[in-house]
């Protein structure tokens, strides 16, 4: 439109367009400059480290840069027969350069992940190949150990070739990649993450449950009740907010224990035998019980914060026109809760299913979650790689759980306090 | 809540089971936290209430557990505290500036891509403690500062900005910019501007995100528990190593202490809330 209407023109004789977006782009970068320091520091020092957990998880570089020349001998092996002559020269030499480098003690431990047997073999071979002659080393490699004569052996090196492995990942599920290359569950009795897994989902989903249903009724008291009273019982709520999770925690392993605050009560209506004490403590109730506490402030202020915004006077209306109490409730206020309700239960959940102190010092054997077996391989086992991939398959389901929500309820609702 | 004259019987009961309910959570919610303060004065070395402490026998009840926690031998608490409050500091300022300075850019009309800045910003605080303690001790690992006051600081940074952030961009959402376009029209340069007139007026978000961060540093253990050496012990790392070995009383005493300073953080939080909610009615 420009030709036909003059146009309007600054001071300085610039078309009024050109300078405002000008200003408009100078603004946007001013007010990007501002968010830069915090972004960039939080891309440097937290997102690009967990990019690199990802890569810890499915690098297997270790192996395949120890046997560079075996590798490539093996390419045009089709695995199916012992390998030729090529291959077990090209890994000799391998070999003996790691011997040299005083590595091959690494090779053995990795090469027995993937199949045990492999330790011994190796140990022998170091000794025995100090006296090989050049030439065929099929036959003096084959006659140092039978096992370097199976098949399988070969085919369990070939396996770790690539410098990229989903292995953790099957691990962290309970599976494995077998010798004929197909993914397959651990047995029965050995499936540890498996359980550890569902129990992550079972304790999170019930303590939601529990955090909700005791979380509501208080939340509408607190909403409704005049302002000098709801202050003095919001205290109530808000000192366990603001107080330390290991004093919370240590205060239910004083409740909880043996001769306990809990056990005595329950010694003294009868409930149970003085000698017949039941144990609350390191087992699944005590880790329901301190964490649906400790998480119930969570549950609490989200809600309270949209049951604040809801008028009474709708209830009154509810019941004006017909509705009994119940039926108000149901179908003018609940509904109006929703919001609350999800905001609540999204941030239990997804606190829950990442706790790692209560469970760790309440829980037990039988109440520790997936957490705990995280920090476990990171101080413990030190399998740095196996604990990222199970940290990301964590994250995994918490990102989709967001993603969920966000489709359903929309993550603007999320209220803090 | 007063019923009203005709409310029917059975209503009533109802309304009674209600209250009853909610005096049982009200009870759950509170009392575990009441339990420590009287076994910190227990003058044994049981962590149950003793026939003495129930007849409110004074022989019962000594500080001797005070004692022990400031003054006792070989104990780490005079580090841990030490430790503890020179992280919690730094990591608090380094908290709200950036991010405060951050909640300025991302409140402008003008920030491009505000939706993905503002999931990375607050990212440290969905997911889960155990993932960020690992890959922050990835990082920390490879920068060399495991180990370090300073690599426990920046990862406290981390973990403290994104509440500031929520905090300063809730109370910048109610800010009348006109204010600070006025300083300008008058003269002001925008350092003096901010420093002047916006800053008093978002003052109470600020603190109330800052008092988040510093609590967030001062109780945080799963991140610590990856990067502290036995130099860099804080006050958690200490309860913790105390849970898992042997429940003392000493630790009940440090506990009560921990509680008295939370109660004194929430009532600042209180006021500070208050306060920014009658500035933002006298707004409108």
């Amino acid at each position: 439109m420009s030709s036909e209407t003059k146009q309007i023109l600054t001071t300085d004789g610039i078309p009024l367009e050109v300078s405002l977006k000008k200003a408009e782009r100078r603004n946007k970068i001013k007010a990007f400059l501002l968010v830069a320091p915090l972004l960039l520091f939080i891309i440097i020092t937290y997102v690009l480290p967990i990019g690199d957990m990802l890569m810890r998880s499915v690098d297997d570089k270790m192996v395949t840069q120890m046997l560079p020349k075996t590798f490539k001998a093996m390419e045009k092996w089709d695995g199916k027969e012992l390998p030729e002559e090529e291959v077990f020269a090209a890994f000799h030499s391998d070999f003996i350069k790691l011997v040299e480098e005083k590595r091959e003690g690494k090779l053995s431990t990795q090469l027995n992940y993937t199949k045990n047997g492999f330790k011994s073999i190796i140990k022998k071979l170091r000794r025995k190949s100090k006296s090989f002659e050049d030439g065929n080393y099929k036959e003096q490699i084959m006659a140092v150990h039978k096992r370097w004569a199976n098949v399988e052996y070969w085919q369990a090196i070939k396996r770790r070739a690539p410098a990229y492995t989903g292995q953790k990942y099957l691990k962290g599920m309970d599976m494995f990649k077998n010798e004929s290359g197909e993914i397959v569950s651990v047995p029965e009795d050995r499936r540890i993450h498996r359980v550890l897994w569902l129990r992550t989902l079972e304790i999170a989903f019930f303590v939601t449950v529990f955090c909700f249903l005791m979380a509501y009724p208080i939340a509408h008291l607190l909403a409704t009740l005049p302002m000098k009273y709801s202050n003095l019982l919001m205290i109530c709520v808000l000192l366990p907010f603001w107080t330390s999770l290991l004093v919370r925690t240590a205060s239910w392993m004083i409740l909880l224990q043996q001769q306990g605050l809990v056990n005595d009560f329950f010694v003294g209506i009868g409930l149970v035998a003085d000698d017949n004490r039941p144990e609350m403590m390191f087992n699944k109730t005590g880790s329901y019980v301190a964490m649906t506490q400790i998480l119930l402030p969570f549950m609490v202020l989200p809600l309270y914060s949209v049951m604040k915004t809801i008028s009474p006077s709708l209830m009154r209306a509810g019941k004006s026109l017909g509705g009994t109490p119940f039926v108000a409730f149901w179908k003018v206020y609940f509904p109006l809760t929703i919001p609350g309700i999800g905001a609540g239960c999204l941030l239990v959940f997804i606190l829950a299913i990442g706790y790692y102190i209560t469970p760790a010092l309440v829980g037990g054997a039988s109440g520790t979650l997936i957490s705990n077996q995280i920090a476990f391989h990171m101080k413990s086992t030190l399998d740095w790689s196996f604990a990222s991939a199970m940290g990301l398959m964590l994250l995994t389901g918490v990102l989709a759980i967001y993603w969920v929500y966000n489709k359903l309820v929309g993550i603007d609702n999320i209220k803090l306090g | 809540m007063a019923l009203p004259k005709y409310t029917e019987p059975h209503y009533r009961i109802w309304h009674y089971i209600y209250l009853t309910i909610c005096a049982a959570v009200f009870f759950f919610l509170i009392a575990p936290l009441f339990v420590i303060f009287p076994l910190s004065f227990n003058a044994e070395e049981f962590l149950v209430f003793s026939d003495g402490m129930k007849s409110l026998d004074p022989d019962a009840f000594s500080l001797r557990w005070y004692k022990d926690m400031i003054y006792g031998t070989k104990n780490p608490w005079g580090l841990a505290t030490k430790n503890s409050f020179i992280i919690a500091i730094f990591a608090t300022i380094g908290s709200v500036i950036l991010g405060t300075v951050a909640a300025l850019g991302l409140s402008s009309r003008h920030m491009p891509y505000k939706g993905l800045i503002m999931a990375v910003l607050i990212s440290p605080m969905i997911v889960p403690l155990i993932i960020s303690g690992v890959a922050i001790f990835f990082f920390m690992a490879k920068a060399g500062l495991a180990a370090t006051h300073l690599g426990i600081i920046l990862a406290h940074i981390i973990l403290g900005t994104p509440f500031v952030v929520i905090t300063v961009t809730a109370t910048l959402s109610g800010f009348d910019h006109s204010v600070t376009r006025a300083a300008a029209s008058l003269g002001s340069n925008p350092v003096n501007t901010f420093m002047k007139i916006t800053l008093p007026l978002i003052l109470p978000g600020v603190i109330s995100g800052g008092l988040f961060a510093f609590v967030t540093s001062f109780d945080e253990v799963v991140v610590v528990l990856f990067l502290a050496g036995l130099e860099n012990t804080t006050i958690p790392i200490q309860m913790w190593t105390g849970l898992r070995e042997q429940l003392s009383p000493t630790i009940l005493a440090v506990a009560t202490c921990l509680i008295i300073l939370s109660t004194l953080i929430l009532v600042t939080a209180e006021l500070l809330r208050r306060r920014s909610e009658r500035l933002r009615g006298i707004n409108q």
